[in-house]
């Protein structure tokens, strides 16, 4: 099973939030969202939840019974337990008595969380609480399930946890989107979709990402031309797109940050601020 | 220094709840102090009974406002008319002196009548009846059961509901096999049963430490406040859908809950306001509770002669509900994938152009 949108244009008022944006997330596979504030992460992810509704284009999604989703806040009702929030969420989805009882101990197993069990999820330290957020989106083991930004502000230690916890249900046949602003993480994912000003800027596995990359990157300290440069650590990256790089550049190869920054620059080279 | 006031003038014009309260709030009160706050009563709805009625009528001062002359009528006749809220004062001529029964739970009302009746000495024989020594707590008692019910119904309940929102945890519910109508009634149960409860309590301690007596029906009052209930709670989940945090959803709350305690009877008498100012009151739910409430407790009036009350009522509640719930359900289903039953994956294709 695939979902996924289609062609799936987003507006708020005058502003496009998705444009034209196809997205595929096959069952077992991982694809990360990634792209800058106001890049259409969350807009693509609440579409595919059925919180946006589409101007044009479709949406392939389970009915909501098999749809697990974090969002982006802290996904658990602070005044009550880590057991009561499991019990809540699964309770809405059905289970109860014992099958609810096993389900929750091997979510809290899993998820680091069996001696936190009586705590309130106010009493968690932000980690903590986004694994509680997870283990309730996925308590009735969805066919889809979609997280914002999981691991934002979470140390990294639990970041991975989380990624642990994210690959198990992807291993388990689960389609899993996530949106991060960790590139690191997104590299990680079987399939990787930049979004840029609510356009798919590139997608596909990261070495697809890379091998599909053209154009230079050189490393210096007096970038050429600064409109296509940009500062990476102690130095400067710039991005020769059409024209080789000047002849003694030291020419770099470029991580997903380097290839992010890149395209965004060519798009927006492309299509001039009016 | 200057900055940070041209920073705070800058928020608070992007404030409009707060201008709102900064604005319509004194002009509130001076409306409702300058035509509202007036413990006098100018007139009073009188009946006159008895063989004489007639001419019992024809001498009455202009401050008694005669709407019943029945010289058939007995005395008895006379407190079912009293008993029924129909006039504040009641003549039964035929004997002397004449007697005037008082209606008590109509208090300022009443304290202007016994005032005026006193003047006319032993030729009239006043009886105060539902509250013969005119205790303010007799009559407020009642209200205030009313004003608890509207301060749980709204500021709890809107709270609660706000909460979800600022949380997060409103968009998890909304991608959940949960009807927004189950999320409505789940959320404001709570609130229902803890304001009947509070209801309860404060009843009885009303009746236990200031002798409020009780001498409706329990089924009739029970029904009255429970319809109340449900235009309180529709207010407050209405309340939440505006706003956006508690404190928006306490000020929204705090401007609909000052004209009911107001305007609706509770303290200055609706009969003494002018009559713009009044029919605010009229619009207001705790106008009819507290008809129904100290009808039911102080003069034992029936539901069949309280049936207006009971009406708007339920059209207040249907309405109000109605409202709080389609926009709920637009919180809660933007994207018009609410059905929690279909097991098939779900294609949605938006439409070409909207």
């Amino acid at each position: 099973m695939t979902f996924g949108v289609r062609s799936a244009t987003a507006r708020f008022g005058d502003t496009v939030a998705l444009d034209n944006v196809t997205v595929d997330v096959p069952s077992g596979m991982v694809v990360a969202v990634v792209g800058g504030d106001g890049a259409g992460k969350s807009t693509l992810l609440r579409a595919l939840t059925g919180e946006v509704p589409l101007d044009t284009g479709a949406v392939q999604a389970p009915p909501k019974q098999d749809l697990g989703y974090l969002p982006a806040s802290s996904g658990s009702w602070a005044a009550l337990s880590v057991t009561q929030n499991i019990d809540f969420v699964g309770g809405i989805y059905g289970l109860k008595g014992e099958a609810l009882a096993v389900r929750r101990a091997e979510l809290l197993e899993r998820a680091k969380l069996t001696g936190a069990a009586d705590r309130l999820a106010s009493q968690l330290s932000g980690g903590m609480r986004r694994k509680l957020g997870f283990s309730m989106a996925i308590v009735h083991e969805p066919s889809l399930l979609v997280l914002d930004e999981p691991s934002t502000g979470v140390d990294p230690v639990s970041r991975i946890d989380l990624w642990r916890l994210v690959s198990e249900a992807a291993a388990t046949g689960t389609a899993v989107i996530m949106s991060t602003t960790y590139l690191d993480e997104a590299e990680r994912a079987a399939h990787l979709v930049v979004l840029d000003g609510g356009r798919v800027l590139v997608q596909g596995s990261y070495d697809e990402v890379r091998a599909g990359f053209t154009g230079a990157i050189t490393r210096s300290d007096q970038p050429v031309r600064a409109e296509w440069s940009w500062r990476r650590g102690r130095d400067r990256r710039e991005y020769w797109p059409d024209t080789d790089p000047p002849p003694g550049a030291t020419i770099v190869q470029p991580d997903l940050e380097d290839i992010i920054i890149a395209l965004s620059l060519r798009r927006r080279a492309a299509r001039p601020l009016s | 220094m200057g900055a940070m006031i041209i920073k705070e003038f800058r928020e608070l014009g992007r404030d409009r709840r707060t201008l709102a309260m900064l604005i319509v709030m004194p002009l509130l009160l001076l409306v409702i102090f300058g035509y509202a706050a007036n413990f006098n009563v100018s007139t009073v709805k009188a009946a006159v009974v008895g063989p004489q009625a007639e001419q019992l009528a024809a001498q009455l001062p202009s401050f008694f406002d005669v709407t019943v002359t029945e010289p058939s009528s007995t005395q008895s006749d006379a407190e079912a008319l009293l008993q029924d809220n129909k006039v504040d004062v009641a003549f039964v001529s035929g004997q002397t002196p004449t007697r005037a029964l008082v209606d008590g739970s109509n208090l300022f009302a009443a304290q202007s009548i016994v005032s005026a009746l006193n003047k006319a000495g032993e030729s009239v024989q006043t009886q105060v009846l539902y509250n013969p020594e005119l205790k303010t707590s007799w009559v407020m008692v009642p209200a205030i059961i009313g004003l608890i019910l509207t301060f749980i119904g709204v500021i709890i309940t809107s709270i609660g509901l706000v909460r979800e929102r600022e949380t997060g945890t409103l968009e998890q519910l909304a991608v959940m096999p949960i009807k927004p109508s189950t999320v409505i009634l789940g959320k404001i149960t709570p609130y229902f049963l803890l304001a009947s409860l509070d209801m309860l309590i404060v009843t009885l301690l009303g009746i236990m430490l200031f002798g409020v007596p009780f001498n409706g029906s329990p089924f009739a009052f029970a029904l009255g406040a429970g319809i109340f209930l449900f235009v309180v709670l529709g207010l407050g989940v209405l309340i939440s859908t505006v706003s956006h945090t508690a404190g928006q959803a306490i000020q929204t709350a705090l401007l609909l809950l000052l004209p009911q305690i107001l305007l609706s009877g509770m303290i200055f008498p609706l009969d003494a306001m002018a009559a713009g100012v009044r029919w605010i009151g009229y619009l207001l739910p705790l106008t009819y509770f507290v008809v129904i409430s100290q009808g039911i407790l102080l003069r034992g009036a029936s539901l069949a002669s309280l049936w207006y009350a009971y009406v708007i009522l339920t059209v207040m509640a249907v309405v109000v509900f109605t409202g709080a719930t389609l926009r709920f359900r637009r919180d809660l289903a933007p994207g018009g994938r609410a059905e929690a039953d279909s097991t098939e994956p779900v294609a949605a294709e938006a439409a070409s152009a909207r």
